[in-house]
């Protein structure tokens, strides 16, 4: 008796698991062109995976914004701050923010020209997918991502630990 | 012998590799069993009811108004929560509670749902922290399992003057 799955299910099971590390091409104008995704899950130990959240990492996260009916899309940009930050605002409705628990302040690196939370405001964790860690391709922008923020950007009070 | 033992453990544990894959990613794509706490679907649905969710309607976007759903929280990425949608992107909701004396309202933006729990006056739902996020919604309930002289369908809200029609 033959116990072993369909080899297609087989194989598309670790099409998926494969998104621990996934190449995402990415062809927004913001930061990059492709990019190597660091996949982290939920429920695994801090030491095994690091959280894709970190402060000044690159990170790809789902539309905020994305309407149920277009098909899914992810945005790429940069982590600036954390909850409980307060930060000044580029564009907001609001001009300085509180960011709420829960939730971070992304912002693409070419600020006027990036549709980010200066647009819809803070984005909660949830949506969160995945840290880049490098850029792949082209090969002339082959380099490690490396989570730095303009001294501009720093968020105004940050939350003590 | 010890050979024979050893080939059948590798074979043990990639067996159980195998069909630990298979079981992720139906969990991922099709659906699973789920158990409900807190008091914020009663009636529908009790506290450590246990239901059946489904996640093809996200993937296909088949989540309309009325639908009982899974979401993340949107103030804590690690819990879930377990509402009624009742409004979709573009509808107009009512967002001030039923015990007030002036209504308010305003339409969920684009991307966003409206969720409230069935039990209105004991329900921390989008009342209180605003539109969620369509992205954030993992599954769609359909099925109530347990306790068995519930099982079934899930009723309708009992809350129909909720879902305001243009």
């Amino acid at each position: 008796k033959n116990f072993w799955p369909d080899s297609s299910l087989i194989f598309f099971c670790h099409l998926h698991l494969v998104h621990i590390y996934k190449l995402v091409p990415c062809g927004c104008n913001v930061l990059l062109f492709t990019i190597f995704c660091l996949h982290s899950v939920p429920g695994y130990h801090r030491s095994l995976f690091p959280l894709p959240w970190e402060l000044e990492s690159v990170i790809k996260l789902s539309h905020p914004s994305r309407s149920p009916r277009n098909p899914e899309q992810k945005i790429i940009k940069r982590v600036i701050a954390l909850e409980g930050d307060i930060i000044k605002t580029i564009g907001y409705k609001k001009k300085y923010v509180k960011v709420p628990h829960g939730h971070i302040w992304v912002e693409g690196d070419h600020h006027g020209h990036s549709f980010d939370s200066n647009a819809f405001g803070p984005v909660s964790l949830g949506l969160l997918h995945a840290r880049a860690t490098h850029i792949l391709w082209p090969p002339k922008r082959w380099q490690k991502l490396q989570p730095i923020l303009p001294p501009e950007r720093k968020p105004l009070q940050r939350e003590q630990e | 012998m010890f050979r024979n033992a050893l080939g059948k453990t590798f074979r043990f544990l990639g067996y159980t590799v195998q069909y630990g894959c298979i079981a992720h990613c139906a969990f991922e794509y099709l659906g699973g069993v789920v158990v409900c706490s807190g008091p914020s679907m009663e009636p529908t649905i009790q506290n450590s009811d246990i239901v059946f969710s489904e996640n093809l309607s996200r993937h296909f976007y088949c989540i309309r108004k009325g639908d009982i759903v899974i979401a993340k929280s949107p103030n804590d990425p690690k819990s879930n929560i377990c509402k009624r949608v009742i409004g979709l992107e573009g509808d107009k909701v009512c967002t001030s509670n039923p015990s007030d004396f002036l209504k308010s309202h305003s339409y969920v933006p684009k991307g966003h749902v409206w969720l409230e729990g069935d039990n209105l006056r004991n329900s921390t739902d989008s009342r209180c922290y605003g539109p969620v996020p369509y992205g954030l919604i993992r599954g769609r309930i359909c099925f109530k399992i347990w306790p068995l002289n519930d099982f079934g369908f899930l009723r309708a809200s009992p809350n129909g003057h909720r879902f305001l029609d243009d």
